[in-house]
């Protein structure tokens, strides 16, 4: 093994405020080498590439990245593009209206003294698609083409920055079957003409198909390189991304569990920009009462695409599926027909759709059923304070009045508010999208806590989250979800990491029960 | 400090709101030295309520719009458009004036209607509805009455023009003045008290007595002043009836802003309209029922202001929007929505009148009225748009906040995310 390293980040460590997000994480590339790097959600993949891209500044960070050879002190994208390392995001950046030329020289256009010349540009532009094997005419407009086909305008707008080190975060996430197929040929191809590549995938599939090594992350630190061609198969790569012991930071709580009284039956729902796509396929899953029912899947495995869509589809286009509860189908056409139906929906998003952060808490804690505490239209002002003190000494939310303003709050605290804000609609279905994102140890505790008694209070509750081993100590039952679709249930008792890791990337199912 | 704010209402904290009192007692200061007291001359402040209590009236609908995020451009030309409409019903119709009223009130809603669909079903943005409503009723108002004026008959006058009536002693002031002023002190003392009780009954911290009494203390001068300039005015004037019509729809339309569900509603459309979708508040009706009320106050001010002036004309209620719209920035709204308060909108409109009047009675020419009044709407934004972009309040504000960060705040704040943990989501 003589090939030249192209790339070597030595012992780099990111810290935020509170969080060591990378600690003394090191990675080293081959020259003309795939270079896969897997991980679990928030595992540091993104960070890292964020540094090596000079999203994140040199002297935010400490350690260095030997870029051919040279220590590179980037100071944006601009740089470190120049040095020719592009990254292609998972959210591409590409203007729909535009038309495909004009997408792939934006920033860089061909011209002079800001003039743009058109032949030149439209001759450059055949000449970069044809190398990356798209044969549609340059003026097409980027939204008419497909979402394989514009990855693939993305790979071509880095050769024409003379790319030689590319990073693909996700690439294939979007895209159907044939698409990824052809990308990763592509990027195969690119191999053979000298361009090095990093993706970042959590199809292990795909990157046991075309990587060379592989650099497994996980809680911000690099647990092994892996040398694909020594034989390495996913389960071995699964077992380097989650293989950390189950702390005991879970309540105690011994489960009472009902009847099945909720329950989903073929629930169908269509991508609500893209009719071709299906972000929920045939999916049925049933809740018990007193039951914590957990959700594993990977992002964008549509997760909580389903769980919006089952709340009053707040989210993409209803093709098909009922809903029972209690033994009857239920209309849920709107949110406000979930929460009638006892439906309550606490976002992975709180700052975005959660909360209303002008507002103080009491007013957020009673926005989700006024209707309870006012009469005639109007709120009694003497009921909203009561309620909002009863659930602020209940959870013991963190704030010196309930008239402060929910945005002066920290996350768990806030996190408190909007599970007050749906715990007073008192719901007989609880569905939680990532109820600790963002939070801090201690605040965990207290949320698991009050997940469990609203389950012993004999609630359904449905658990959404990245975290195996906050789904592995709180579920009593879990279903895995791959690519819009269920493919696994499980008891929790009988569920590993690797195991459902292993249905969280592939459609294979293990024996179902 | 802490107190200091709560003697401008429990939901203080807000500079502007400090911010816009400021600015109309240095108006009124400024003024009443340029014209050597004539500006809070009896006789003038009873004029300023006649003649621009339209911007009070538009200011009331027009902070709901802007609450919710939205604009109105098309008041003036609503307004006008009935007022024309009204005019002729009476004039050529030979209507009474209540039936004038009544369908004053319902053209007003309908318009309202038509505006409110555009912007909430068919999500034309309302600046773009209004624009074109600006264009249609200027147009229609002009079609109607064929761009002259329509004088309007005597007893439909007062509602513009006319004063309560004179009774009893002779005081030397007008008495029916009197009664209302010690009647809004009594309330204004009921309010302040029954508001204490709440706050015991509810635990609540209650702030300490004085500023209860210093608080109403403030309004109570604020009243007696107000009632001497009324009541003092030459014979025959009194209280205004628009004045009475204004005042009644304050009342009514601070309740609903504070008290009512839809007032919520309006409130959380506003600040974040994923969240108050997901909470299960229908957006559509809240922006069809804002902007149709917008219309509606339109209308009203539209008519008292036919009544002022004793006729309708083919200009009428130009500009209008500048005032309204200036008015809620003045108030302490925020051009982002969410922010926003029935009283702080009526002290922006009574800057807005008083500079109106101000500059008036010092004779500045026109033309460079509106220079000024322009600056004051870009100055009462850029301040609301600067305190954003500091993501304080104010300056001093942001240099406290930024040593608290120092104490290690939690720094939820700044949490990492990595890309791949931001699914983005639309909502319908």
């Amino acid at each position: 093994m003589t090939t030249p390293t192209i790339l070597e980040m030595r012992s780099i460590t990111k810290e935020f405020p509170g969080v060591k997000a990378l600690s003394d994480v090191s990675i080293s590339v081959a020259e003309g080498e795939i270079h896969a790097i897997c991980g679990e959600n928030g595992a540091g993949k993104s960070t890292l590439m964020k540094v090596l891209s000079g999203v994140y500044p040199y002297g935010t960070y400490s350690g260095d990245i030997v870029y051919q050879g040279e220590i590179m002190r980037f100071n944006g994208v601009k740089q470190s593009e120049e040095a020719g390392i592009v990254i292609i995001h998972q959210e591409l950046a590409l203007i729909p209206e535009l038309s495909i030329t004009e997408n792939l020289f934006l920033g860089s256009e061909i011209g002079r003294r800001g003039v743009i010349d058109w032949t030149e540009a439209q001759l450059r532009a055949r000449e970069l698609l044809q190398r990356v094997g798209l044969d549609d005419d340059p003026d097409t407009q980027i939204k008419n083409i497909g979402v394989g086909k514009q990855q693939l305008v993305e790979i071509a707008k880095a050769l024409h920055k003379n790319v030689k080190l590319l990073i693909l975060d996700e690439p294939t996430a979007a895209l159907n079957e044939t698409d990824s197929q052809h990308l990763l040929n592509l990027i195969v191809d690119l191999k053979t003409k000298g361009v090095t590549s990093i993706i970042i995938s959590h199809k292990l599939n795909e990157i046991e198909q075309v990587a060379d090594n592989i650099t497994i992350l996980r809680d911000g630190r690099t647990i092994e390189t892996l040398d694909v061609h020594t034989g390495v198969d996913e389960d071995r790569i699964i077992r380097g991304m989650v293989g950390r012991s189950l702390e005991s930071r879970f309540p105690d709580r011994t489960p009472h569990i009902g009847e099945v009284f909720f329950e989903v039956r073929n629930w169908t729902v269509q991508h609500p920009l893209d009719p071709s796509r299906l972000v929920c396929k045939n999916e049925s899953f049933t809740v018990r009462r007193g039951e914590i029912v957990g959700f594993a899947g990977l992002m964008g495995a549509g997760r909580t695409e389903l769980a919006m869509s089952i709340f009053g589809r707040s989210y993409g286009t209803y093709l098909s599926g009922q809903i029972f509860k209690d033994g009857r189908e239920i209309k849920v056409n709107s949110v406000r027909q979930a929460i009638e139906n006892g439906i309550g929906y606490v976002s992975e998003d709180r700052k975005s759709l959660g909360l209303n952060l002008l507002d103080t808490v009491k007013r957020s804690t009673v926005s989700a059923d006024l209707k309870r505490i006012s009469r005639g239209g109007v709120v009694d002002a003497l009921k909203e304070y009561d309620v909002a003190e009863e659930f602020r000494k209940r959870l013991r939310t963190k704030v010196p009045t309930v008239e402060e303003g929910v945005s002066k709050l920290s996350g768990g605290n806030q996190q408190k508010v909007v599970l007050s804000k749906w715990m007073f609609t008192d719901p007989d279905l609880l569905i939680l999208d990532e109820p600790t994102r963002g939070i801090d140890v201690g605040a965990k505790f207290e949320i698991y806590r009050i997940i469990q008694q609203l389950a012993d209070q004999g609630k359904g509750v449905i658990l959404i989250s990245s975290e195996l081993p906050e789904l592995l100590g709180l579920s009593d039952r879990i279903y895995t979800i791959f690519e819009g679709a269920i493919t696994n249930e499980l008891p929790a008792a009988e569920a590993d990491p690797e195991t459902l890791m292993r249905s969280m990337t592939s459609v294979k199912k293990d024996a179902l029960i | 400090m802490k107190h200091l704010r709560q003697l401008f209402g429990s939901r203080g904290g807000n500079p502007g709101q400090y911010g816009m009192i400021i600015a109309l007692i240095l108006i009124i200061a400024i003024f009443e030295g340029l014209t050597h007291g004539l500006t809070l001359n009896p006789t003038n402040v009873i004029n300023v309520f006649q003649q621009y209590c339209y911007i009070l009236i538009l200011a009331l609908g027009m902070v709901m719009v802007i609450i919710a995020g939205h604009i109105d451009l098309s008041v003036g030309s609503v307004a006008a458009f009935v007022g024309i409409i009204v005019a002729q019903a009476m004039s050529e119709w030979h209507w009474d004036w209540w039936q004038a009223v009544l369908l004053g009130l319902v053209i007003g809603a309908l318009v309202g209607a038509w505006q409110g669909f555009w912007v909430a079903f068919v999500r034309v943005p309302a600046f773009i509805v209004t624009l074109a409503g600006q264009l249609i009723f200027r147009g229609a108002n002009q079609l109607i009455g064929n761009s002259t004026s329509v004088a309007v008959p005597d007893d439909y006058q007062q509602i513009g023009g006319g004063f309560i009536p004179d009774f009893g002693p002779n005081t030397g002031f007008s008495n029916g003045t009197l009664i209302l002023g010690l009647v809004t002190i009594a309330a204004l003392i009921w309010v302040e008290a029954r508001g204490r009780a709440r706050r015991r009954k509810m635990r609540a911290e209650l702030p300490p007595l004085w500023v209860s009494v210093v608080r109403t203390g403030i309004l109570v001068l604020v009243t007696l002043i107000g009632t001497y300039l009324f009541a003092a005015g030459s014979a025959g004037t009194s209280f205004p009836i628009v004045a009475i019509i204004t005042g009644i729809l304050t009342i009514l339309y601070g309740f609903i802003t504070r008290n009512t569900v839809f007032g919520r509603q309006v409130y959380a459309v506003g600040g974040n309209a994923n969240a108050a979708a997901l909470s299960g508040v229908n957006i559509r009706k809240v922006n069809f029922f804002v902007m149709a009320n917008m219309s509606l106050l339109a209308a009203v001010a539209g008519m008292v202001y036919v009544g002022y002036a004793g006729a309708s004309g083919p200009a009428d209620g130009t500009g209008w929007e500048l005032d309204a719209i200036a008015a809620v920035f003045v108030g302490g709204a925020a051009v982002s929505g969410g922010i926003g308060t029935v009283a702080g909108s009526i002290v922006g409109a009574l800057v807005m009148a008083l500079l109106a009047n101000g500059l008036q009675l010092i004779n500045v020419e026109s033309n460079l009225q509106q220079i000024i009044r322009g600056l004051v709407l870009l100055l009462a934004v850029a301040f609301d748009v600067y305190s954003k972009t500091q993501g304080r309040p104010s300056l001093i504000g942001n240099m406290f906040n930024q040593f608290r960060r120092r104490e290690g705040e939690p720094a939820e704040a700044v949490q990492p995310q990595s890309i791949d943990d931001q699914t983005k989501v639309s909502l319908p």
